[in-house]
């Protein structure tokens, strides 16, 4: 014989529990239905509203806080304990399998194979490049390469994404805020700066330029360049550098820097792999034009990079060019 | 012909990440039309690629340049290559134009381009994750993937997009970083970067018994890095936020395509890197396997507790990624097959129920609770059914692509010895646990409501098919892919076997 149960009776069956479930009036979300009825109430005072808020606030603040919440705290102590704990271990098991590598610069290292004697050996003549780093980088693996380089402009989108603003007012109260203190008319910087900035640049085209004769390349020029950039900024401000450098110089310069190491090495490889002849004049070796598209991929990935380092700077700083 | 056809790799890979820097200086409404066109040439491109594949059954390499590898770079096509490739650009194409009218709402109007440049350099990372035969271009690959991920997550710029970011960033990068550190060791005991080359050197190192312990530790450090980044079940923390909050494309892109990429590159790694036999004995597979097994219950019970369709869909995705790395856990080709299967399979489908959820949630007043989802699929018809197809194939109702899957996965089992059982079990669990979360949203969403009561809200109103024309032929197209996938499955279950093979 079954007996009706009462509604308290009632709602602490599994049965009960169920149906809310399937309707989707789950008790573990309470504050969601609160909002719902507070719909249905026409007009609030504004102190109730903020009453509302505060008791909102203090609930999450409550469970949120260690003393009172002895979950949390167990939690947090086990957390902190295991991620050490974890830590130790993962480090000291790849230390472990690290002490079975080979040694260090031991002739038989399997690394020393015939991939770096071409490298070596033939690198020169066959990329035109002094600097065997620059011809493999940008010639025998320029498409590692250009994808490198679109990893810097995906994480510049990124930044731009995330920092810059959406409406015009809150640039201009950034900028207000920002500009208090602009020109900042440091003469030690700007004496200092007058000097080295146009050193520090012309320095980074040198390394550019001179990427596939000496050390340095596209990388390390670009990031010189934006150094320099940079404590140019720092010493004048913006009044001055935006003359020469706002968002759409940002956009159009890695446009076309991208562009043309896509389409140059789209060439190239198009032409590799079918075995067609490119054209390209590896030119005489040590000469400041040779070694074939190294020299155009360099100035590109060097745009790129200087670009890049001088956005981020901004863009951490102010939220707009 | 011939040999043209054999440039179609590269010229996919090229034409995505063009489109990326030209996208970004285009204004939104060009960058969007720009961005369908390079998707739509890409299926053509493959879909022309695998059907000539298909007619001479032999895989081949493509040099990027003028040096042959190991010294330059090299992509290699086969029927699997060129498949996965096919079906990632039309996942992607039908993501990106379900979630537009949304995208238009949630994201600011200046950073419409900035979408497109995300999303062609994220299909240029696919593409080439899909294609390469270099396991460093696979992590230059890896890395863009992994930002412009962040990126899409968090353009809707709300507090819990970004916090669901900044937490997929961090565990992303731990996952690249193990990446990194495995092919570093792995270079350091093999020499070289070219798939080809490490399997034949690891071959002769383990015949050999050299270097044991690092090769174990190259594998488990690729493994579960590649295993963080797919979500597979204890590092799945990053997942429903990401999957829950994003804007809905980037929901389905994230779902669909960014973590089948990584298990694609997984699969590579196994045959194609250390090869599948030495890979089965390296006992890494078995933790892979119980990884699995546990995600299929847990992913689903934690779906089960949530009162958000949207968090409960991204649940529901650990339950999936754990069918796939169960699959890959079983070590037989079999398993491997329907591990395989179960990608396309959760790809057409998880896309699908996220940009159905949209428009369910859509004529609720925006509200993801169940409670005012009540009768939704009377509000916007199509949506309703999208959603209950997806749902019906994710449960695993013949004629629907979740079906063939289960089946595969079951017929796979019985062939192994220790394995069969948990297998067969986890998988009845599962697909009951399945039913009761998807079913009683189905069941929520056909629930009829009093019109009176809720049709005079705002919020709540009627939308026709033909008022939302390009999202309802989006549904529709993803409808007769799952179709597709469930009635002609044998051919692509043939195709992926072939695959398979000229795969190792």
């Amino acid at each position: 014989m079954s007996r009706r149960k009462s509604d308290e009776e009632y709602s602490k069956t599994k049965a009960y529990r169920f149906f809310k479930w399937l309707k989707g009036e789950d008790e573990y979300y309470p504050d969601e239905t609160k909002m719902d009825m507070s719909l249905l109430i026409p007009m609030e005072d504004e102190s109730d509203l903020i009453e509302r808020m505060k008791d909102k606030q203090l609930a999450k603040e409550k469970a949120y806080d260690e003393s009172s919440n002895k979950l949390l705290r167990f939690f947090n102590r086990c957390y902190r304990v295991v991620a050490v704990l974890f830590c130790i271990i993962l480090g000291a098991l790849l230390i472990y399998s690290v002490s079975f590598l080979p040694k260090v610069g031991a002739a038989d290292r399997p690394t020393n194979n015939e991939v770096p004697a071409r490298y070596i050996e033939k690198g020169l003549e066959e990329t035109g490049a002094v600097n065997i780093v620059t011809g493999m980088i940008l010639d025998y693996r320029a498409f590692d390469t250009f994808g490198e380089s679109n990893v810097l402009f995906v994480a510049t989108i990124t930044v731009l994404i995330l920092l810059r603003h959406n409406k015009k007012d809150e640039k201009d109260k950034e900028e207000s805020s920002d500009r208090i203190y602009e020109p900042k008319n440091d003469v030690i910087l700007q004496t200092v700066a007058k000097f080295l900035v146009p050193i520090i640049i012309v320095f980074g085209i040198y390394v550019i330029l001179n990427g596939h004769l000496s050390p340095g390349g596209g990388f390390s020029g670009g990031a010189i360049i934006g150094a320099g950039l940079i404590l140019y900024l720092n010493a004048f401000g913006f009044m001055k550098t935006e003359r020469f450098f706002t968002e759409k110089t940002y956009k159009w310069i890695s446009f076309f820097a991208l562009t043309t190491y896509c389409l140059c090495k789209a060439y190239s490889f198009y032409c590799g792999a079918n075995h067609l002849d490119s054209h390209i004049p590896l030119g005489t070796a040590g000469a400041i034009l040779s070694s074939g598209l190294i020299l155009i991929l360099n100035i590109c990935v060097g745009l790129v990079v200087a670009c890049t380092m001088y956005t981020f700077y901004v863009m951490f700083r102010k939220g707009d060019f | 012909m011939m040999g043209f056809v054999r440039n179609f790799p590269f010229f996919s890979i090229m034409l995505a990440m063009f489109s990326g820097p030209v996208c970004s200086v285009l204004p939104g409404k060009a960058a969007r039309v720009l961005n369908a066109v390079v998707i739509t040439v890409i299926i053509g491109l493959s879909a022309v690629l695998l059907g000539n594949l298909i007619v001479t059954r032999e895989s081949f390499v493509f040099m990027m340049g003028h040096f042959p590898a190991p010294w330059g770079n090299e992509i290699r096509a086969g029927i699997l290559e060129a498949g996965m490739a096919l079906f990632f650009s039309i996942v992607m194409l039908l993501s990106v134009l379900g979630g537009i009218k949304k995208l238009y709402d949630e994201v600011n109007t200046g950073k419409h381009n900035l979408y497109y440049v995300l999303v062609g350099l994220m299909l240029s990372s696919l593409l080439a994750l899909v294609y390469t035969n270099d396991l460093f271009t696979a992590y230059v690959f890896v890395e863009i993937n992994t930002i412009s991920a962040c990126g899409l997550i968090m353009i809707r710029e709300n507090g819990r997009t970004i916090e669901a970011a900044v937490r997929y960033m961090i565990m992303s990068l731990i996952g690249s970083g193990m990446i990194l550190l495995g092919i570093c060791i792995l270079y350091d005991i093999t020499g070289h970067l070219l798939m080809s080359n490490i399997k034949e050197s690891v071959e002769g190192l383990v015949s050999a018994g050299h270097y044991p312990e690092p090769l174990l530790c190259t594998i488990a450090l690729m493994s579960v890095g590649l295993a963080i980044k797919c979500a597979l079940f204890p590092f799945h923390a990053w997942l429903p936020d990401a999957y829950g909050y994003s804007t809905v494309s980037s929901a389905a892109i994230l779902s669909s395509l960014v973590s089948k990429g990584y298990i694609f590159l997984l699969i590579k790694i196994i045959y194609r890197v250390i090869g599948f036999e030495i890979y089965k004995n390296s006992g890494i597979i078995d933790v892979l396997f119980i990884f699995g097994l546990s995600g299929m219950i847990f992913g689903s019970v934690s779906a089960i507790r949530e009162n958000d369709i949207r968090r409960m869909i991204a649940y529901s995705s650990v339950a999936q990624i754990g069918y796939i790395f169960m699959g890959i856990g079983m070590g037989t080709a079999f398993g491997m097959v329907a591990a395989i299967f179960h990608m396309l399979s959760h790809a057409a489908t998880k896309s699908l129920l996220f940009i159905s959820a949209i428009g369910l949630t859509d004529v609720s007043d925006g509200s993801r609770k169940f409670g005012p989802l009540t009768g939704s699929a009377y509000r916007n018809r199509m949506a309703g059914i999208a959603f209950a197809v997806g749902a019906l194939s994710m449960v695993g109702v013949p004629l629907f692509s979740g079906f063939i899957s289960k089946l595969l996965f079951a017929e796979a089992a019985v062939n192994l010895t220790v394995r069969m059982l948990p297998v067969l079990i986890v998988l009845g669990i599962s697909t009951i646990l399945n039913a009761i979360y998807f079913m009683k949203t189905v069941i929520r969403i056909y629930t009829p409501v009093e019109e009176d009561e809720n049709f005079r809200r705002e919020g709540y109103e009627k939308v026709h098919m033909r008022s939302v024309p390009l999202y309802s032929a989006v549904l529709g197209a993803f409808v007769i892919l799952n179709v597709i996938l469930g009635v002609m499955s044998d051919p692509i279950v043939e195709l992926i076997r072939q695959g398979l093979d000229m795969f190792a």
